[in-house]
């Protein structure tokens, strides 16, 4: 009788601890999110500076997690303005000067367009569990939805946040809040999704907010107008030559 | 009495050569390393005032606390107002808007893309106006290497070690690569007119002179600048005039409630300025009391020997009946001839080569390859008033303490026994 409840009680506690899952798979279910094949963003930037408010609108085609171009279509100064990711380069095309600069070294840590997003943030590999390893800290509510929270430590060195905290909603596997580490623990930015709408399966963030944490400033809120996913982006959009047209 | 101690002097040149040659030797370091070291000074105040803080300088308060990382977001906005309140209210001074900047100058090939590139520091001055006094404060026209000053919107100046470096030629695109007022990349073509040198090393590594308007426009800040510079009119630096003018202007200006109100600051009180100038005179001083103290011990010395050489003389004078007193007061007049004598020497030779470093100066270019400081590379020396005068304050005061001290011996003769000394 002993040994038939020491049965019982050993399968049951292997049932609910497999019920719980890693954090290398919450975290690949945030990725499967994330990504897809090909999309299209038309996406609007409220940049909350200290002296003033600055709103900016691009429309940007990705493809996986190595491919992305995005066009500025306003403010008038920043119309025409180009920016195009191959891998691990990044260049940018600025219409007034008919110029292409290569973004590289320290340059990668600057400002896009004076957001709180530098363009080391845009050259990140989006698919996270490829650069870190999570694990499942505890779990918590955010305005009134359940979340897992994800400690996250870099595979590698080189990596711009060498620690992300992340807490992610239990039933839609959507990161509600962020925060980014520096190798020495210091907090460098902070990011919080404030609304999100469900596109064809996933879930997506509709509206957050990004906060570099050494900046001053109200941060910058990055608003998706229109997604679509798996859409058809011929392949002349992911060339130089393409800044130019 | 003075022309028979100076033929004493200079008949027993054993007595006075080799005192002299001392205290000249001293007057002449004096002389010159103070000459020398105002001068260097003088340099460093007088570079900082024309590039950086002027006689004073307005900027934001919150531009202030960060200033050494250029925050061109926290600049000046309302700019020609400005401008307009300080000319007709301080019109003895000379106003001027700047900006700096910074980013990377990139060289375009034929097909646009990169050539060469470099980090450059960039200075946005009032090149155009015609009221404006830049090109003279700046001294462009004389540091122009090859080309010319700029004539047109979009040019600029480039430091003739930096266009070098890059490869970059007259009439050439140079694209800008900075950040806007709004933290924005800026992306922004001139053409080089010309190429300058400044003879500052900081400034040769890596500058860009362009227009204010062209910065402003570059930058997105309609209507802003980093800063203003005023400077007196008759371009000399009067501390108490300008401190008087910082309290005025910040009395009516600065809020405490705005951090981008405009706030003043003197010459001194930027840059650690006034710390420099204290420093220039503590040195001054130390210079003086090391030779003091240094010739004083020498000419002790000197005068020890010298006593020893003429124990006999002293011996027979006060075996004759004269005070000790007295004798003791005839060698302080001699060492008072000795001691001016040297120092006219010394100062003669020192104000020479000082005036000699005055015009040549010396080339420290070399050594200041990675110097961030502005201060000419050419260091020269700068006679005053006091370059005159200062050499005789070790000259006499350690001639006749050195002749005190070795004096001593003379109270410790003994009269009865002077007799007894002599026969030996």
């Amino acid at each position: 009788m002993k040994k038939l409840i020491l049965f019982i009680l050993l399968i049951s506690y292997s049932f609910l601890y497999g019920q719980e899952p890693s954090g290398r798979t919450i975290l690949e279910k945030v990725d499967a999110n994330y990504i897809a094949e090909n999309r299209k963003v038309i996406s609007t930037m409220i940049i909350k500076g200290r002296r003033s408010t600055r709103t900016l609108q691009a429309q940007s085609w990705i493809r996986g997690v190595n491919k992305a171009f995005t066009e500025y279509l306003s403010p008038p100064r920043e119309k025409g303005v180009k920016m195009l990711k191959l891998g691990d380069k990044l260049w940018i095309y600025s219409p007034s000067t008919d110029r292409i600069i290569k973004i590289a070294g320290h340059m990668l840590k600057r400002s896009v367009m004076g957001s709180d997003l530098s363009y080391e943030d845009y050259m990140e590999d989006p698919k996270l569990s490829n650069m870190y390893n999570a694990e499942l800290a505890r779990e918590e509510n955010i305005n009134g939805r359940d979340c897992y929270v994800l400690e996250l430590s870099a595979k590698k060195e080189g990596i711009a946040y060498y620690r992300r905290k992340m807490w992610v909603d239990k039933e839609r596997f959507l990161p509600l809040k962020e925060e980014l580490f520096a190798k020495s623990g210091k907090l460098l930015k902070r990011l919080v999704i404030n609304e999100v709408f469900k596109v064809g399966k996933r879930w997506y963030p509709k509206k957050m907010v990004f906060k570099d944490v050494l900046k001053k400033g109200a941060g910058t809120e990055f608003i998706i107008d229109y997604i679509e996913f798996d859409v058809k982006i011929p392949e002349y959009i992911f060339s130089k030559a393409s800044l130019r047209r | 009495m003075i022309r028979f101690l100076i033929k004493g002097l200079l008949r027993d040149r054993s007595r006075s050569l080799f005192p002299v040659l001392m205290v000249s030797a001293g007057a002449f370091l004096t002389v010159f390393l103070y000459s020398f070291m105002k001068g260097m000074m003088d340099d460093l105040v007088n570079s900082n005032a024309k590039f950086d803080t002027g006689h004073v300088k307005i900027t934001t308060r919150a531009y202030e606390e960060m200033a050494d990382q250029t925050p061109n977001d926290l600049a000046l906005l309302g700019v020609n107002s400005l401008l307009e309140r300080l000319r007709s209210s301080e019109k003895n001074m000379v106003w001027t808007p700047r900006t700096r900047f910074g980013g990377l100058l990139d060289i375009p090939d034929e097909r646009g893309e990169t050539r060469a590139q470099g980090p450059v520091m960039g200075l946005g001055v009032d090149l155009f106006s015609p009221e404006s006094q830049e090109k003279d404060i700046l001294n462009l026209k004389n540091a122009v290497v090859r080309g010319r000053l700029p004539q047109k919107k979009n040019e600029i100046l480039i430091s003739e070690e930096f266009a070098q470096k890059l490869g970059v030629k007259i009439g050439e695109v140079a694209t800008l690569i900075g950040s806007t007022m709004n933290g924005a990349m800026a992306i922004y073509n001139f053409k080089v007119s010309g190429t300058v040198r400044f003879g500052i090393t900081a400034m040769d590594r890596g500058t860009i002179i362009a227009d204010i308007k062209d910065v402003q426009y570059a930058l997105d800040m309609e209507d802003g600048a980093g800063e203003i510079v005023g400077y007196s009119e008759n371009m000399v630096y009067n501390d108490d005039a300008m401190l008087a003018l910082t309290q005025r202007f910040n009395d009516k200006f600065l809020r405490d409630d705005d951090e981008f109100s405009p706030i003043m600051f003197s010459l001194s009180q930027q840059s650690g300025l006034r710390e420099y100038l204290d420093l220039v005179d503590v040195f001054g001083g130390l210079i003086v009391l090391i030779f003091v103290v240094v010739m004083s011990i020498v000419l002790w010395n000197s005068g020890l020997i010298n006593g020893l050489r003429r124990y006999g003389e002293i011996g027979v004078r006060l075996a004759m009946g004269e005070p000790k007193g007295s004798l003791y007061r005839w060698m302080i007049y001699e060492s008072i001839i000795i001691g001016f004598i040297g120092s006219i020497l010394g100062t003669v030779l020192g104000l020479a080569i000082s005036y000699y470093l005055q015009y040549t100066g010396i080339d420290f270019g070399a050594m200041m390859q990675k110097s961030t400081m502005l201060i000419s590379n050419v260091m020269r020396a700068r006679v005053t008033g006091w370059s005159y005068v200062i050499g005789f304050v070790p000259g006499l005061v350690a001639s006749v303490v050195g002749t005190m001290f070795a004096g001593i011996g003379i109270y410790k003769r003994q009269t009865s026994q002077l007799f007894k000394e002599l026969e030996v």
